[in-house]
């Protein structure tokens, strides 16, 4: 079991290595798309499984000493995270598939070397590491979003890698800085180590600046918007399920091992995310497309997700992780959906749309399923979420952060509604409707993409996320009590370190 | 100090050239702080060892760390293959300041 963890890093590489030599045949290569991130979903449901109890899984590669070795670790958190991260590979795999995406030679081979990076950051037990996993992850992006030579692409393009290229800098010297005052950068050798000495402290809060960056929180959070919707939609879906999200990961793992939960990072981790929270429900409203909406909601659940990393506390964190998960299916269906209307319709601008309800009831209800979930209305997962979150901050008798979190839920409530709305329900927009009259003669039926049903395939990965949601909150006390688990391996944080350091 | 010296001063000057217009100017902006990391790398091993470090070539007490020399390396790596898609993004036409057309 435990020998099989490098290869959820390697087997996405050695699947992007293999794509060229299968272009003559499209469906070889499809099968290897949608094939990889199988294996890797497979293998992290038995790592789930594996780890339930709270124990971890550790590979020192090539059995040389611990500490000197290259170190993979796994425990319930990160087999949760690595997952969901499969499933949304796999779905949005679905859907490049579905939008012909695919066929440029380029995308599968990116798209896997992206995965390969993200699962690799996930299992990794080493700082360095994770800071190579994170690039390996995101040089793919940079070609994926700059890859269509349109301006608008090009420019948004450029944004995200200046802003990703100087992230992963303060990374980098976070990193060197870590080394400098520890002498190691395996997390196992590092634990405590940001409690113990003010200098370690800082060192390790350069590493928690960039990862935050990463992770798009305010204040750090301006260029999300900028990039992500000028790419394609499964793409958006990727990035902010998978880039933003790692960041994140990173930021639990790096304040529950380096820094013990210590109480000034606590601070301030609870004040980035209230203001993370307000600054992107408050973004979006003001957005007129679906995708940019969206990218704002990611910002704004960002600070939901951290947000119970400032309690410390078992309920805290185990409520983060079911919203991290939660917000994770919940943003790529919304994505997804999104995404089938765009690619069928050729454009996001809600106020060009209409009606689409009425002629996609699937679809329509796949969204809303996902919509009324990410704003936290029962029965669906996004309840048991925005609870959790809430119960924990009343528990750590930090009013002001529940009090945030429900208003800016109703918040939520309002831009999703505000997509629905426009979008979904009511009638066809007239300027649609004109064109079919103009263009139809009165008498002559003309087939426009009004008219003209969505593929299904288009939806059906929408549709499964949407489901995932119900099941998870009809059954979230399931989940709720593997992320009660991992929880209780971040708040004490002894048993991950003791199988890392062998001591 | 020489460490700091240099890693403040490659810091300095590549901030400043991601800063200007154009993009080969940021492409050298960013090789600037990717020097300045490696250097930074390299002196978190310690400035004092210098001796190669290889078993046997050296006395253990001066022999250099070894480990941040590979983190170095991987890092000079990955700047070297950025900044060649970034040479090449200029190429494509992501260069965005006027300027820079006429000048070259």
């Amino acid at each position: 079991m435990n020998n099989l963890l490098p290869f959820v890093f390697a087997l996405p590489l050695l699947g992007a290595g293999v794509a060229p030599l299968t272009r003559r045949s499209a469906w070889l290569q499809r099968a290897l798309l949608l094939a990889v991130p199988a294996a890797v979903l497979v293998f992290a449901i038995s790592l789930v499984a594996e780890t339930r109890d709270g124990d971890v899984v550790t590979e020192q590669v090539a059995g040389w000493v611990p500490g000197i070795a290259i170190p993979f670790a796994a425990d319930t958190f990160s087999a949760l995270v690595l997952l969901v991260m499969a499933m949304l590979i796999l779905l949005c795999s679905a859907f490049l598939i579905a939008t012909g995406d695919e066929r440029d030679p380029s995308v599968i081979p990116l798209v896997l070397v992206m995965s390969g990076g993200v699962f690799g950051a996930v299992v990794t037990a080493d700082l360095f590491n994770f800071f190579v996993m994170i690039e390996v992850a995101l040089i793919p992006s940079y070609v994926l979003i700059t890859k269509s030579a349109q301006k608008a692409q090009l420019a948004a393009g450029r944004i995200y890698l200046m802003v990703n290229l100087f992230g992963s800098s303060i990374l980098l010297g976070g990193v060197a800085l870590v080394y400098a005052v520890n002498g190691s950068v395996q997390l196992g050798e590092l634990a405590g180590a940001g409690s113990a000495s003010g200098i370690a402290a800082f060192a390790g809060s350069v590493v928690l600046i960039a990862l935050a960056l990463k992770g798009a929180l305010v204040p750090l959070h301006g260029w999300l918007p900028r990039t992500y919707p000028y790419t394609s939609p499964a793409i958006t879906a990727l990035f902010s399920g998978l880039l933003t999200k790692i960041g994140i990961y990173g930021l639990f793992r790096i304040v529950s091992v380096y820094f013990d939960g210590a109480e000034s990072v606590q601070t301030v981790v609870l004040v980035v995310c209230i203001a993370t929270m307000v600054i992107g429900a408050f973004g979006a409203l003001g957005q007129t497309t679906m995708r940019s909406i969206l990218v704002y909601s990611t910002v704004s659940q960002a600070g939901y997700i951290a947000v119970g990393l400032g309690f410390f506390g078992v309920t805290g964190l185990a409520a983060a992780i079911f919203y991290l998960l939660h917000e994770m299916i919940v943003k790529a269906s919304l994505f997804l959906s999104a995404g089938a209307v765009e690619t069928h319709h050729g454009t996001g601008q809600i106020n060009r749309l209409g009606g689409i309800a009425r002629r996609e009831p699937l679809l329509g209800a796949a969204f809303l399923i996902a919509a009324l979930s990410l704003a936290g209305i029962p029965p669906f997962s996004g309840f048991v979420a925005k609870f959790t979150v809430v119960r924990a901050a009343m528990d750590e008798q930090q009013y002001i952060a529940a009090g945030v979190a429900v208003a800016v839920s109703l918040i939520t409530l309002l831009y999703m509604l505000k997509i629905w709305n426009a979008a979904f329900w009511g009638h066809e927009s007239s300027d649609r409707s004109e064109r079919v009259v103009s263009s139809g003669g009165g008498t002559v039926a003309v087939t426009t993409a009004s008219q003209v049903r969505i593929a299904t395939p288009l939806i059906v990965p929408g549709i499964v996320l949407a489901l995932v949601t119900t099941s998870l909150g009809l059954g979230g006390e399931f989940l709720l009590s593997l992320a009660e688990t991992a929880a209780h391996g971040l708040v004490d944080s002894s048993t991950y370190v003791e199988a890392l350091t062998g001591r | 100090m020489t460490a700091a010296l240099v890693v403040g001063l490659l810091v300095a000057g590549g901030v400043y050239l991601v800063l200007q217009p154009g993009l080969i100017r940021v492409t050298l902006g960013f090789v600037l702080i990717g020097h300045a990391l490696n250097s930074l790398l390299v002196a978190a091993g310690g400035m004092g060892f210098r001796a190669v470090s290889f078993i046997g070539t050296s006395h253990p007490d001066d022999a250099a760390d070894p480990l941040p020399q590979a983190f170095a390396l991987t890092a000079i790596v990955i700047t070297f293959g950025v900044t060649v898609y970034l040479f090449g993004l200029a190429r494509a036409g992501a260069d965005d300041a006027p300027d820079e057309e006429s000048e070259s």
